[in-house]
Parts: structure tokens; sequence; C-alpha cells
């Protein structure tokens, strides 16, 4: 790699069930944010993960259309996907560019336009990510492979239901510090545990809303940076990237996600640390037992321990691996393509010393983690505040 | 000034609960019963529509009024179930409570609006002394799909308004109408069943256009929700009503009386009508009434209404709406409940 590369803008839209906006509304009105917050007057590329905008609004062809909107023609603008972890394959793609010395300033961004179809149609677009031959054609969705991956967990390292629920509560009881988050309200493991079942052991408040919003973050070399960043500057110390099949009965055990093992393994030795050295960490929590498995596979607690330590508070603000201080998906919010984007924007606020009442104490390395569908694709960065 | 001088309800004795539709699906009843505050609604019998519950209420609102039938100058008929496609359903109500020939006639449809849309124009018209009398009715026998969350409380139900501007049982003190193309709840030619817009239908359809209404009708009456005994919004489910009413300023005492849904369900053209009759049932001669409706498309009629002495003589000239709700019942199984809503299609 020749050249390091920092963040130095990050922007949010409102995200929530935004029916008067438009899916460029919300992503000009993010990428603006990103790019005031950098202070730079121009961008060279653009990066936007999404996830299915063809299903959810008819729309393809989206990075020209964004270009576009932005007012930032004739930039090269590209569109990635990689199911739910579109955003965090964004966030590589710019980071490639600017590292090869491609580009000077590069806006990643992450969008996804949720509300505009019903829950059916959205659930039939998110079933897109899961294999259509093998798995989708027989009835299955995306709460029903994560019950049983769930069934799997209890089974094998007796898990409990409570355990499960105490990821919920946690997240949001961080969501409720964030200003942004969809979902701010606080619940009990009681309450997550009687309400409405969705798959067997999966309830509603197990589950990641449907959410339209939009992230962006901007990158630069640290060369550039330097000149022009009046903020702490947060350079991408590594990442990693990796795939599994799609389909869950494909995999050998049913208790591991082996592409956030292996995009995580890539990750800590480009980054030359260790995971007891992360400070804080985001994941993708699309439903509570998810974020169970990643805490495990990302190494931040042995293979089966990832209930007691939920419920013995090890992922909770103040604890020894915060994880999803921004609420996660569970709280903040689900947009899926944005999501991968959001998640560096939260670690740039934390490592930034920005995150005010939900601000994790001298974090100075933070790390993401971002996957599609039941574990089919994954991308794990790490960010250090330089 | 114009006002009501007869009302009359009517809501038919059959009734399902939310657990036996529940059972039907595979669904959790409690989540329903909690998340809709709807324990059981009402149902039509076989020979019933919106013309007959037309015809009920319409008759116990002249016993209330105590006029001539033949003085009623229009008929106006809200619904979304009128049982024709072409052919009113005003004319037959008209001919069956005698107040034809001289008579002008219409059927309203406004999603859930159609009653208070008419009892809106009935007012103006009598007002404007074009004519003595206007009947105005809400009548449904509403549809949800087999399955769809509206099954829980899509229910049947008539309220009938006599508007005149003497001999008034409530005057009309103020309107106030809000609308937009808000495409929230629809259904179109030769379907039986409506479709919706899921959680759309809340924030930016009902509670949007009912606060846009009721926060309007404060204002242009200079009046706080504490000067009213009672107010009543349209009730799809026990939830919005006591929510919207909160946005408002309005607290659930104000509501409670003229809140059906949870025993009937949504009555729709019928909902927030119904609700004004049960609260004229037990509100005393001053008492001031808010109520606003909403329809979905989407738009609210607000009203607010003072109650006068004579409410005390009429008040029992006709059977009171909560002595209906709690009277006679008969429960329903969910095969008898297909075959009275007509769900059960031969394919021969």
């Amino acid at each position: 790699m020749s050249r390091d590369v920092v963040v130095i803008g990050v922007g949010l839209s409102q995200w929530g069930e935004l029916w008067d906006l438009s899916l460029r509304d919300i992503f000009v009105d993010a990428a603006l944010a990103a790019i005031q917050d950098a202070g730079v007057d121009r961008i060279d590329a653009m990066y936007v993960g999404n996830m299915t905008a063809g299903i959810f609004t008819g729309q393809e062809h989206l990075a020209s259309l964004l270009a576009d909107y932005l007012g930032v023609t004739p930039i090269p603008a590209a569109r990635v996907e990689s199911a739910c972890a579109s955003g965090g394959l964004a966030v590589k793609m710019g980071f490639m560019d600017v590292a090869l010395g491609l580009s000077e300033i590069v806006l990643v961004g992450g969008v996804e336009k949720m509300t505009d179809v019903g829950t059916e149609e959205a659930t039939y677009a998110l079933s897109t990510a899961a294999d259509q031959d093998y798995e989708v054609y027989h009835g299955i969705t995306f709460p029903g492979l994560y019950a049983m991956m769930a069934r799997v967990h209890m089974e094998k390292f007796g898990t409990t239901r409570k355990q499960i629920a105490e990821v919920a509560v946690k997240n949001h009881y961080h969501g409720s510090m964030n200003p942004a988050a969809q979902y701010p309200q606080q619940v009990t493991a009681e309450q997550v545990m009687k309400s409405v079942m969705i798959a067997d052991p999966l309830r509603i408040l197990d589950c990641s809303p449907i959410t339209d919003g939009a992230a962006a973050i901007i990158l630069c070399s640290l060369d550039v940076a330097k000149k022009i960043s009046k903020k702490p500057l947060i350079k991408i110390k590594g990442f990693g990237h990796a795939t599994d099949s799609i389909a869950l009965h494909s995999r050998t055990d049913l208790t591991l996600l082996p592409a956030t093992v292996k995009a995580a393994q890539n990750a800590y030795k480009m980054a030359g640390i260790s995971p007891a050295q992360i400070d804080v960490a985001e994941v993708h929590d699309c439903f509570t037992i998810a974020e169970i498995f990643i805490i495990e596979d990302l190494g931040f607690v042995p293979k089966g321990q990832g209930g007691k330590a939920s419920e013995a508070g090890i992922t909770r603000l103040g604890g020894k691996h915060p994880v999803n201080v921004s609420g996660g998906l569970k709280s903040k919010g689900h947009p899926v393509g944005a999501t991968g984007v959001a998640q560096v924007v939260e670690i740039v606020t934390q490592l930034r010393g920005d995150a005010g009442p939900r601000q994790v104490k001298k974090a100075r390395i933070g790390l993401t983690q971002n996957m599609g569908g039941s574990g089919g694709s994954s991308l794990v960065h790490i960010l250090e505040v330089i | 000034m114009a006002g009501i001088v007869g009302y009359g309800s009517y809501i038919p004795k059959y009734r399902i609960r939310v657990e036996e539709i529940a059972k039907q699906w595979g669904a959790d009843a409690e989540s329903y019963r909690k998340g809709l505050m709807v324990e059981e609604k009402s149902v039509p019998a076989l020979d019933q529509d919106t013309i007959t519950m037309a015809v009920e209420a319409s008759l116990r609102a002249l016993s209330r009024a105590g006029i001539n039938p033949l003085e009623i100058g229009a008929v106006y008929v809200g619904s979304e179930s009128h049982p024709y496609a072409v052919k009113p359903s005003g004319t037959t109500l008209a001919e069956a409570i005698a107040a034809t020939p001289e008579v002008h006639c219409a059927d309203f449809e406004f999603a859930c609006k159609a009653g208070s849309e008419a009892m809106f124009v009935a007012l103006q018209l009598v007002q404007t002394g074009s004519m003595k009398y206007a009947l105005a009715v809400g009548a449904d026998t509403s549809q949800g799909a087999p399955g769809d969350a509206l099954e829980y409380t899509a229910s049947a139900g008539a309220a009938a308004f006599i508007m005149g501007t003497e001999n008034l049982l409530a005057t009309c003190e103020h309107t106030y109408s809000f609308m937009t193309d808000t495409p929230d709840f629809w259904r179109r030619e030769h379907q039986f069943y409506p479709q919706h817009g899921g959680r759309f239908t809340g924030e930016p359809a009902y509670f949007k256009h009912i606060t846009g209404c009721g926060e309007a009708l404060l204002q242009k009456s200079g009046l706080k929700p504490q000067d009213f005994a009672y107010a009543v919004f349209h009730q799809p489910n026990g939830k919005f009503p006591i929510r919207v009413g909160r946005m408002l300023g309005f607290s659930k005492e104000q509501i409670s009386q003229g809140l059906l849904c949870p025993r009937i369900g949504n009555t729709y053209s019928g909902s927030s009508p119904l609700g004004l009759t049960a609260i004229l049932d037990a509100a005393k001669p001053g008492d001031l009434v808010f109520m606003v409706s909403y329809g979905s498309g989407a738009g609210s009629d607000g009203f607010i209404w003072k109650v006068t002495e004579r409410i005390e003589q009429v008040r029992n000239a006709a059977p009171l709406t909560w002595d209906i709700i709690n009277g006679e019942k008969n429960y329903l199984d969910y095969g008898l409940y297909s075959k009275y809503r007509r769900k059960i299609i031969k394919n021969n």
C-alpha cells in the first residue's frame, strides 16, 4: 500500500421512516454533512454502497444519479453492492482508491430508502441477499435463518433466551444516548422476551428495523489531511474482506461466521494489533443473536461465550469491550446500504471524542464489522486516531 | 344556528373476538389485542348492509327528532360499502323512512370520513335556509382482507343525524375541514378488499390530518381542550384516538365515553359519528363536544357541538349506544363469520 488513508469528514442524514424525502434527498444530506465536516471544496471520486434501490425504489444507475444531485459530475462514481455489507464494501473501495493514489479526496456514501414499499415487499427485497434457488424458494426469510443460527448456538453452548435479549437491552440503552437513533426507547429483557414472535426464538425486539437513511465519509491521504484538516485525524489502520457461502446449509459449522473470522484476522494482521486492543466496536447486529456470533468471531470473547458476555455487561458502555455504543442496527436503525458507512461515522465520532454521553473514554482504536446476508460477506475496518 | 335535532345509532348484535380471528391465522391474539387495543368487533348479519343499518339508525334519529319525515329536504349516506356501485343507498333509505319524493339525495364516499362529510353538508344546507331538515348518515359494513391486520377491526355500524335550525339538542358552534392528497389506504374498482400503506397510515396520514384539523378548529374557536366535556376522534383502533387526543391536549377521561372501537371495532364511516351518539347519550346541557373525523386519501372534518337542554327530553326516545353495545350479543366462530361476511366464494 503506497499511502496512508484517513477519514477527515463524516455525515449522517436523518434516519427513520422518511416518507417525505427521496433516496437522492437523504444521500445528498449525508454527503453535504460529510463535506462540510471535512471542510473540503471538492471531491475527486465517489463510491456509494446500496443494496437494492432497484427493488425498493425502482432506481438503478445510482452512482451517476447521486453524483448529479450532489453537483459533482463528471467525477468517477460507482455504486457497489454486497447486500447488507454494501456500505462496508464502499469504504474499502474508497480506501483502495486513495491508498493507490488514484484520487486525492474521495467521498464514500451509503444509502437505502426502504419505506417506499410495504413490509411484504421489503421482506422480499431483503431476501434477495439469501440464496434464491436453495433458500428463498423454499420459503425462508432472514429472521428464519438467524432463528436457526440462534437455536444451534443455544443447543451447543447453552446460550439462553435472556442472554440474547440482553443484546437488545444494551443496544437500546446505547441508542437512548444517540440523537440520530430511529428507536431510542429503552427496553427490558422481559419486554424483548414477550414481544411479538417473528421466528422462534426471535421476537420483534430481536430484529433491526426497516429504515430510510444515508451516511457519508470523506477519505484522503495522510499528507493531504495534514494540510487541510483541523480535526483529529482518524487513520484506517487495517481492513479485512472475506466471503462465504450465502446459503446457511452449505456451512460446516452453524455457530461460526467464517467470513467474519477471516476478515477480522486479515484486519488485525494489517493493523498489527490484537482484539484486546480494540477500544470500541460497531458490529452488524441485524438480529440480537448476530451480535453474539460476531463478538465471538472477532475474538472479543471465546467461542460460545457471547451470550454470557452480553449478560455480564462486557459489551456495554463502560465494559471491557464496548460494542455498538451508537445503538447498533437494532436501535439506531438499519438502512442496509448505509449501515457499513454509518459504523465508520460512529467510530470516527468516538475516536474524535465527540460522542457526548455515549463516549467511550480514552478510545484510540475502533473497529467496524459489516456483514451481508447471514454472513456470506463480511468487512472489517480498524481505525486509529493519530 | 344549525345543529342536531335528532340522532340514532345502530350496531349489529353479532360479534367476533380477536382470539377467534387470530386462531384462524396462527397469529398471536395477545399482540393484536394489545397492539390495536381491540377486544372484539361487530359483524353484520347476512341480510344486513349499509342501507339496512342506515334505515335502523335513521328511524331512531326520527324518534328523537319527533318530526314529520316529509319535512326532510335532503338524505345523505356516507359509506365506503354502499351495496351498489351504481344506484344510491340514499334512495332506499329515503323511501324506507317515508321522506320521498320531495327530497335531495346523494351518497358520499371518502373512506372513513364519508359520514362526517354527509353531516358537514347537511349542516350547511339547513344553515342556508334552503330546507328545514337534512338527514346525514355514516354507515359501513367495512372490509378487511382475510389475514390482514384490518380483519381484526373492520366492523359494522351506523349513526344518523337529523340537522335543523330549531329545537336543537346540540348546536354546531364551529366546523373546519383539512384535506391533502395522501394515498394511505384505498380500494380500487372491482377489488374485494382495500390495500393500505402499513405504518404510513399513521404519522403522515391519521395523525397529521386529525392534528391539523383539530389545532385549526381550536384556534378558530378560541377554545382550549379543557373547555370541552368530551372529545371524539376517528377510531381505526383503540390506541390511535387516545394518542391523537393526547397530542391535541385532551385527556383519556374526555375521550372514553365516545371510544367504542375496543368493543365494536372500526365502523369506518360510522366511527366518530357513532362515538358522538354515545357522547350525546351522556352529555349534560351546556357541555361542549370536540369531534374530528378522519378519512384515508386523506382528510378530516372537525365539529364543535354545544349540547342544549333538549337533550334531556329526547335522549331516551331511542336506545342508547352503550346499551346497544352491552346488550344482546351473538358470538360467531370464524366459519360463521366467513359466511356472514360472504368471504366463502363458490368456485363453480
